[in-house]
């Protein structure tokens, strides 16, 4: 790997947990990503992947521990909650674009009104990164013209046009088409090439392998196992993993 | 020998015309500002502060629960003594303040029902690219909310159409406020008939209007 990992933590949590009623989804999970890093977290539904990437930027408050971004506590923090979610981008399984609006001002409209840019400066990066994505002739279209690939791809840049320092994926394929899925994991390896932290919560394994630095396997609740792709899906050490992976590949 | 029904209503039509928009009127008004003070209680209902709550329970609970009659009488003859301002406004506005405040009770349900429709997944959007949540209602959610409440609202107007023939025992220029003019030259049944039958032309033809835009709506998404 030529990539450069810094000694950098951008994201810690410290005891992490997360109760729904009675049911605690995660029970204590303390982790540490760094500036530049790409991680796959796998794991069986239900094992609580998607809660603790939905912990990371406060969709899902959590009931116990805590989480630093960038140094500040997330957590009951007094910190202004907006500020730092514009830093941390999400892209969700059912891509949530905005229906009322066109493409062009599903990307423009967080920007101009919470980061303060000018219509045309913010329509002008939208074009730009539209491009990146092989979108440009959709830009006046409204979503529902789109394909579920295109979608997302719209709700990738619609997150990078915030400029964030993480982007956090939860299961971004899971609801498309297989013919679609391709294309949009091809402009998350892009990214991630580009040295974006990306943390990914995925069932595609051959994905994870390949453009993952680190992968943690998440199951009942906790970290059960965490390493280089190498060691997780060639050498794994716990049995549930081991299960896990008997029942995926 | 009395006049006909026909003969009623080509020698009085300019009458009924009057009333009929009177009523048209009166509907939109208190539709109209009804969503406004509506979309607020609803907003109170939505609010996770529980006094805010219940203050839009009650509100709404007490305005349906209660005949808008009743209501009439009450903003007629308490309003402008309890606050005096008010009757610097005249009698006629406190009859039209309280199908205003009527409908907003109705419409905030609407539009509660109209916010809770929306896909929570487009809050999330919003508040995860760090969109304020002021922002988020105004510029994500309501936009949504409306397109879906639009066919309820229009139910609500023509529901008001007929809830203003009440405005008419209060002197207002509606529809059947036409009823107390014509009586006065002695015709009685002939203009009960001509009355329901425009409420009866105008509900059907909003009513079939709202159809074609429920279709309208359909087709978009």
């Amino acid at each position: 790997m030529t990539k450069n990992i810094t000694k950098e933590v951008l994201i810690e949590t410290v005891g992490l947990e997360k109760s729904f009623g009675s049911l605690k989804v995660l029970k204590g999970i303390n982790e540490k990503i760094y500036k530049g890093e790409v991680i796959s977290i796998i794991g069986a539904s239900g094992g609580g992947k998607s809660t603790f990437l939905r912990c990371l930027n406060m969709l899902e408050v959590p009931t116990g521990g805590h989480v630093y971004f960038e140094g500040e506590e997330l957590v009951n923090g007094s910190t202004d909650l907006d500020l730092h979610r514009q830093k941390i981008g999400m892209v969700f399984q059912q891509f949530n674009v905005f229906p009322h609006m066109t493409v062009l001002e599903n990307i423009t409209i967080t920007p101009i009104l919470e980061k303060h840019l000018s219509k045309a400066d913010a329509q002008a990066e939208a074009m730009e990164l539209l491009k990146m994505v092989g979108l440009e002739d959709k830009v006046n279209e409204y979503p529902r013209k789109l394909s579920g690939g295109q979608k997302q791809r719209l709700a990738i840049v619609r997150a990078l046009a915030m400029h964030p320092d993480v982007m956090l994926f939860d299961e971004p394929t899971s609801a498309l088409d297989p013919e679609m899925v391709k294309g949009v994991l091809q402009v998350i390896k892009d990214l991630a090439d580009t040295g974006m932290t990306c943390v990914i919560v995925t069932h595609e394994m051959g994905f994870a392998r390949e453009v993952s630095d680190r992968v943690l396997f998440i199951d009942e609740g906790i970290i059960a196992e965490e390493g280089t792709p190498e060691e997780i899906f060639d050498h794994p050490q716990n049995p549930r993993t081991k299960e896990f992976l008997s029942q995926v590949l | 020998m009395s006049m006909s029904i026909l003969d009623v209503l080509i020698q009085y039509y300019p009458i009924f015309l009057k009333g009929a928009l009177g009523t048209l009127k009166f509907a939109a008004i208190a539709v109209f500002f009804g969503s406004l003070l509506g979309s607020l209680i609803a907003l109170l209902n939505l609010s996770k502060n529980k006094i805010l709550n219940i203050i839009a329970l009650v509100y709404v609970n007490v305005l349906r629960g209660t005949p808008l009659l009743v209501q009439m009488y009450i903003a007629y003859y308490f309003l402008p003594m309890a606050f005096p301002i008010l009757e610097g406004l005249g009698k006629t506005a406190t009859v039209i303040l309280a199908l205003i405040i009527n409908s907003s009770a109705y419409v905030s349900e609407i539009i509660r029902s109209g916010i809770q429709s929306v896909d929570k997944g487009q809050t999330e959007a919003a508040r995860s690219l760090g969109m304020s949540a002021k922002n988020c209602m105004i510029r994500i959610v309501l936009p949504q909310a409306v397109k879906n409440i639009l066919p309820a609202l229009a139910n609500e107007y023509i529901a008001m159409i007929k809830e203003t023939s009440l405005a008419g025992t209060f002197m207002l220029y509606e529809l059947m406020y036409t009823k107390v003019l014509l009586a006065t030259k002695y015709l009685v049944w002939q203009p009960l008939f001509i009355i329901a039958g425009i409420y009866l032309v105008m509900t059907m033809v909003l009513t079939s209007l709202v159809r074609i835009l429920e279709k309208r709506l359909s087709v978009s998404d």
